[in-house]
């Protein structure tokens, strides 16, 4: 299942193909799944209903959608920290059980350990797996990767957001994972420090031909990285639509680009705008998944 | 990014430092120029002697003010000298006057310590000019109400004439206190991450720790007196309750509140659930286990003192209580010396261990 094999399937420069190429097992299958919150109500909330999804491997998706979408809920399930209701979740053909090293997940942000230095943060999983003595050479390579040196012995607190993102990612990648799972990595950095870190993130990409599944709430970055968009609605959460992006080149300010932008917006508007009630009255409901579950709750009271 | 690091690097003080001789030096070259900010900076050896002035003041104070009121002082050894409170006093004074100017000439080194000494200065001539002032009023013309505020004199006084009585409780009293406290922070911190981690524990520990945690363990000596083999079990035994509640309401907060996406963030990262509860969830709860220790601290010497006081055959405590019965207030207030000093002491080491263990802190709060 290498790269090159996608490459001459799809005949594509270095994306792989929208559409599921035959002959290729998907990577991640994702089939039929359903997961429900029960709010402090009592009522229940579809974080997502009949979701099905297949990754291939070396693929790059984009996962976009309102907020309350679901989006997270789909990348937390992959990940293992949370269980589906309903269908089924393999990597590789393994049915996912719980978080696995292999499947990486980058948070949005303040997930590095505030007592441990650059340098034992990105040690943590070898640490934490028993391997850190065999793999103690690593640590430096991938600070290098991320251009960290200089940085090792500062503490999360002392760096910049757009650094300690960086640091969380190469925490990630040192396991060695078959797919990255970020979720809005960007989300609260400045456009500059984000436009820096997307252009990082495609690198590692193309150097390791890597799964990424990237969670996003902006058009631009889903485009940009993404050789698919996956459009996701709320309520229910599920899979409105999904885009395949054929850029010839990386380029934010080309025609092509705009192109996509605007057809992605359009799709996007409608239930955009459905969901801008909802977001104003919401409250920070405890239900298990605020952030993904609070927004379209009260909507649906409203109704 | 680099200005950060390098602003990291440099202490605040010696940038105080390097700000106030780069307005002094200024000022002097410029000769006030329009527009040029004139701080007056003291010169550093005017420093140095502007600190110990306060110490020499005493010291003229000492022994050239009319002594008014009739004070005897009784001779007493200490170590190899045979001398009063009066002389040791003067001794005392002309001992921090050189070790304040031994401390400036040590400081010359780095503009860092020069900062802080410079700093230091004010304060250090304040106590001397206290202390004569404490003189004037507890020895020499005695306004203070006697015999309950004798002067400084008459403090160091018990010094010499029962120094070794002293030094004998004082380490009755530290020997009470390490027993007492270590014993009662271990337990509290184990119960702690217990309650903080199990939630069976939780919800069968955490009331009963709730409800008699909030009872002072000194109520509970009439039973720690008649229960225990000796009465420095007794001590112990009540030094332990009063250390071990603090520590471990604390450190059971410090655990429940991990924050959800660091715990998630180590199951992705492949780490159990015993490797999360010591690398995660106790590294969190550290800060919190220190504010723990820093209560029992204070609510340990409370303890100890009170406990000492009823029923003990040692201690600071005990001497107070003995020094009551036959009205010797100079010793009461000599012990009170010796307890600021024992106290302060243990509170500094045990800063010094916070500081280390929480570095990764410093700069995220104040």
């Amino acid at each position: 299942m290498s790269a090159i094999e996608l490459e001459h399937t799809a005949g594509n420069s270095d994306r792989t193909p929208a559409d599921a190429p035959h002959g290729v097992n998907p990577e991640l299958s994702i089939e039929h799944v359903s997961r429900e919150f029960t709010a402090p109500d009592g009522s229940i909330v579809h974080a997502l209903s009949d979701v099905s999804l297949s990754i291939f491997p070396g693929e790059l998706v984009s996962i976009i959608g309102p907020s309350g979408c679901g989006k997270t809920t789909l990348l937390r399930l992959i990940a293992g920290l949370d269980k589906p209701q309903d269908g089924t979740l393999s990597l590789a053909g393994e049915p996912i059980e719980g978080p696995n090293p292999k499947r990486g997940y980058v948070f949005q942000q303040g997930s590095l350990f505030p007592w441990l230095t650059v340098e034992e943060n990105i040690a943590f999983g070898l640490k934490a797996q028993g391997i850190y003595r065999e793999r103690k050479a690593d640590v430096a390579r991938y600070i290098d990767m991320v251009g960290l040196r200089g940085f090792e012995q500062a503490y999360p607190h002392q760096i910049s957001g757009g650094m300690a993102q960086r640091v969380a990612i190469a925490r990630a990648l040192i396991d060695h994972p078959d797919v990255l799972l970020l979720d809005e990595p960007m989300g609260a950095l400045d456009s500059f420090t984000r436009a820096d870190l997307q252009d990082r993130l495609l690198d590692i990409w193309e150097q390791y031909h890597m799964t990424m599944i990237l969670v996003t709430h902006d058009v631009d970055e889903a485009i940009y990285l993404g050789s698919r968009v996956v459009i996701m609605t709320p309520r229910p959460g599920r899979i409105k639509e999904i885009v395949p992006i054929a850029l010839d080149a990386r380029d934010r300010v080309s025609d092509e680009f705009a192109a996509y932008r605007k057809q992605l917006l359009k799709k996007l508007h409608f239930d955009a705008h459905e969901v801008h009630a909802g977001n104003s009255a919401a409250v920070a409901a405890s239900v298990q998944e605020p952030a993904t579950v609070s927004g379209w709750d009260t909507a649906k009271k409203e109704d | 990014m680099s200005s950060l690091i390098t602003d990291l690097t440099v202490p605040p003080a010696v940038r105080a430092d390097r700000l106030a001789r780069a307005n002094a030096s200024g000022a002097n070259t410029r000769g006030g120029e329009a527009g040029s900010r004139r701080v007056f900076v003291l010169p550093y050896p005017l420093t140095v002697v502007f600190t110990i002035g306060g110490f020499l003041i005493a010291e003229l104070v000492s022994v050239f003010f009319p002594q008014i009121a009739p004070v005897t002082f009784t001779e007493g050894e200490l170590w190899i000298f045979l001398l009063t409170g009066q002389e040791a006093y003067r001794g005392l004074l002309v001992i921090l006057a050189i070790a304040y100017a031994l401390a400036g000439i040590v400081d010359l080194r780095s503009a860092q310590k020069r900062a802080y000494y410079r700093s230091r200065a004010p304060f250090r001539f304040a106590m001397g000019i206290a202390l004569a002032l404490w003189d004037i009023a507890g020895t020499k013309l005695q306004t203070l109400p006697q015999p309950f505020f004798p002067g400084p004199a008459k403090v160091l006084e018990a010094f010499v004439t029962d120094g070794g009585y002293i030094v004998l409780n004082t380490l009755y009293s530290t020997r009470l206190f390490i027993a007492g406290f270590i014993v009662g922070v271990v337990l509290g911190v184990v119960t702690g991450v217990l309650i903080g981690w199990f939630d069976k524990a939780y919800y069968w520990v955490f009331p009963v720790l709730k409800i008699t945690g909030v009872i002072p363990s000194v109520a509970w000596m009439p039973f720690a007196l008649t229960l225990m083999p000796t009465p420095f079990a007794a001590a112990v035994f009540l030094l332990v309750i009063a250390s071990w509640f603090p520590v471990a309401f604390l450190t059971a907060q410090g655990i429940k509140s991990t924050p959800k996406m660091l715990v998630e963030a180590a199951r992705t990262l492949g780490a159990s659930t015993p490797y999360i509860l010591f690398h995660v969830a106790i590294p969190n709860a550290t800060p919190s286990i220190f504010t723990g220790i820093g209560m029992a601290n204070s609510l340990s010497f409370l303890t100890l003192v009170i406990s000492e006081m009823m029923g003990q055959p040692g201690g600071l405590g005990y001497y107070i209580d003995q020094a009551k019965a036959w009205s010797s207030y100079y010793k009461i207030l000599a012990a009170i010396v010796v307890m600021a000093i024992l106290f302060s002491l243990i509170m500094k080491i045990i800063e010094v261990v916070r500081g280390r263990v929480l570095r990764w802190q410093k700069g995220l709060v104040r």
